[in-house]
């Protein structure tokens, strides 16, 4: 197995008149084809943790690996690139563009990212609609849709560029038990049958019992006990 | 389409009505902008035109400029010479040799040349004396240089080769001394006196033109005057009246004497055109400075609002030049659209305007609002509506560009 995204000493820190830690010298690895939980009280810094993977912040020391590149020396334009090409996103909120059909949602990223041409493109974003069940949805506008459903468009969006990564912070977090199955349902699937990479932030401790890793995060730093535990079920 | 261009369209049409406010504020600005700049162009191309069709595109008098140097101050050029109580040479005053000069000025293109030979004279008609201007011309060449003909309402200039001891004069003038076609009258010049028949008579609508200015053949103006074979004056009009500033600087520089063009004669209206003009510009640009700001605040709101979408493009992995891209393509959208749609409206505008009739007081003939539809007019209100818009809405882009995604995301957590 190869690391696809490392996190080594990492410390992010917010200034202001009462300085906060968000996350206090966090280390740790991430395989190939891993589904990777990160789990831990509110206000305990894991998604926080999740934005430093996902390249959506900057850490204020230590660094970041995706895909054997140090990506601390990297401005803001250069991770946007490395966001569109390497990692997909999955938030609480769907945050689809409401003026576009799910379909078009779904395409944004590789229209972004331009390698496909358009018929390509479609025919892959029908390709992931069918895969996640909603391919008769391709048309409607995302509000025309449960909710459920357009965290499935939203996993869809997320896959669109064949990302090494998926990061998801609480995908069930705005769902009803039926439709937080589904979509639980949906990510295992995705890193143990595809063997898709996946980073999910959770509460849910029945969905982080499926996981390869298991990270429990407390006060911004890694609770060792847990860690270690995880390591050991590897 | 592009994406950008894409989500661009999409925040439009998503927000028809405020989209449709700022777009009705470049279409008016643009469609006002045409219609005053073009009617005001049009009164000044009207103004130069009138100006240019009512007085000689170039007069040649018998002056120099500047002296003519001294034969010592040629001889010993970088000497200092200085020559005290220098008087200029009696002579009879006229342009010398004007025949010659004047071949040389006809040999030019597109240059029509007539000679006059121009000084003073008192009239005199049943114990009532006038003084007037006497101009000793050669109708059918003052023919081809002079719009006199087309004032003529009694006779012609011809009428003055028919009759050598003929003279013409103006309205106001006939109107005091009650002179019709045929009163003979006494005039009284350096030459001595003669009694004339008039032959013709003028109405400029100048007042002073119609009352002071009389028209005889040139040779009897030249013995009148007791100025043989001379002639004191060329009036000369162009086939294109604006190049009247280089021809007359070529003639000037050939034959010596002063030329001034109508440009040179007018510089002071001119000026005045051109600030009339800027002052015109800067109001009109005002119109459209104004509907920017309904761009600005249309896109503003745009941005306030799609925060979060902006966040989650962001994390996507768009660029901050991506997100600048999307709403300066907003506003130049609008630009485009609104530009377009107030050319339209302009140009109807103008349409509506030269249907104007309108009747001068005093005036018989009825005149037309002047419009100018000169291309430049719809390229500067295009343009100058395209720049306000991107400049209206490069700063909501900006700050659309500088959406920090992680601000965002945890605000919503």
């Amino acid at each position: 197995m190869t690391a696809v995204l490392q996190a080594e000493n990492v410390v992010r820190r917010l200034a202001g008149e009462v300085p906060v830690t968000l996350i206090d010298g966090v280390s740790l690895t991430v395989e190939r084809g891993q589904f990777v939980c990160i789990m831990g009280p509110s206000g305990s810094g894991k998604s926080s943790l999740l934005y430093l993977l996902g390249l959506l912040d900057v850490p204020s020391s230590g660094r970041v690996w995706l895909d054997g590149e140090d990506t601390s020396r990297y401005g803001e334009e250069e991770l946007a690139s490395r966001r569109l090409e390497k990692l997909g996103f999955v938030f609480q909120f769907h945050f689809l563009l409401p003026e576009f059909s799910v379909l078009d949602n779904v395409l944004l990223p590789m229209r972004r990212l331009g390698s496909l041409d358009e018929a390509e493109c479609r025919a892959r974003g029908a390709m992931l609609l069918e895969q996640l069940g909603i391919a008769d949805q391709a048309a409607k506008k995302p509000h025309q849709l449960s909710g459920g459903q357009r965290q499935r468009v939203a996993i869809a969006r997320a896959l669109a560029n064949d990302p090494l990564v998926v990061l998801a912070d609480e995908p069930t977090g705005n769902l009803d038990s039926a439709s937080s199955a589904v979509v639980q349902q949906i990510l295992r699937d995705l890193a143990h049958k595809k063997g898709q990479t996946v980073v999910a932030v959770t509460h849910d401790a029945n969905f982080a019992a499926a996981a390869d890793q298991r990270i429990d995060i407390v006060d911004g730093k890694i609770r060792e006990a847990a860690g270690s535990a995880a390591g050991a079920g590897e | 389409m592009s994406i950008q261009l894409e989500v661009a369209v999409a925040h439009l049409v998503n927000r028809k009505r405020s989209t449709l406010v700022s777009l009705s504020g470049v279409v008016l600005g643009v469609a006002f902008f045409l219609a005053v700049s073009s009617l005001m162009r049009g009164s000044e191309k009207d103004f130069i035109r009138r100006l240019i069709d009512n007085s000689p595109h170039i007069t040649v008098y018998d002056e120099y400029r500047s002296p003519r140097p001294q034969p010592a101050a040629l001889r010993w050029k970088s000497g200092a010479v200085e020559i005290s109580n220098v008087k200029p040479q009696a002579e009879t005053r006229g342009i010398r040799g004007y025949r010659q000069s004047l071949e040389f000025v006809e040999s030019l293109p597109g240059v029509r040349a007539a000679p006059v030979l121009a000084g003073s004279a008192v009239l005199a008609f049943a114990g009532q004396e006038e003084g007037v201007s006497l101009s000793g011309v050669v109708p059918a060449k003052m023919k081809t240089v002079s719009t006199i003909e087309e004032k003529m309402v009694e006779g012609t200039l011809d009428d003055l080769t028919a009759n050598p001891n003929g003279i013409i004069i103006g309205k106001g003038l006939a109107d005091k001394f009650l002179l019709r076609i045929g009163s003979a009258v006494s005039v009284v010049a350096t030459g001595g006196e003669r009694t004339m028949k008039v032959v013709g008579i003028f109405r400029t609508g100048n007042a002073s033109y119609d009352q002071d200015q009389t028209f005889v053949l040139l040779t009897r103006a030249q013995a009148m005057l007791d100025r043989p074979n001379r002639a004191n004056r060329f009036v000369i009009q162009l086939a294109d009246p604006y190049g009247a500033r280089d021809i007359a600087k070529r003639i000037e520089d050939t034959i010596g004497y002063k030329s001034v063009s109508w440009s040179e004669a007018s510089e002071d209206i001119l000026s005045v055109l051109v600030i009339r003009n800027i002052i015109m510009y800067s109001v009109v640009s005002a119109i459209l400075v104004v509907a920017s700001f309904g761009i600005y605040n249309t896109l503003s709101t745009i941005v306030m609002e799609k925060t979060r979408d902006i966040a989650i493009l962001k994390s996507m992995g768009f660029h901050a030049r991506d997100i600048r891209t999307i709403f300066v393509a907003e506003g130049l959208i609008i630009g485009a659209i609104g530009s377009g749609a107030g050319l339209v409206l302009g140009a109807g505008l103008m349409k509506v305007l030269g249907l104007v009739a309108i009747k001068p007081p005093g005036v018989t003939e009825i005149v037309y609002l002047p419009i100018w539809w000169g291309p430049e007019q719809f390229a500067l209100a295009t343009g100058f509506a395209l720049v306000s818009c991107v400049a209206a809405a490069y700063l909501p882009a900006q700050r659309g560009s500088r959406v920090h995604p992680v601000e965002i995301l945890r605000g919503m957590g």
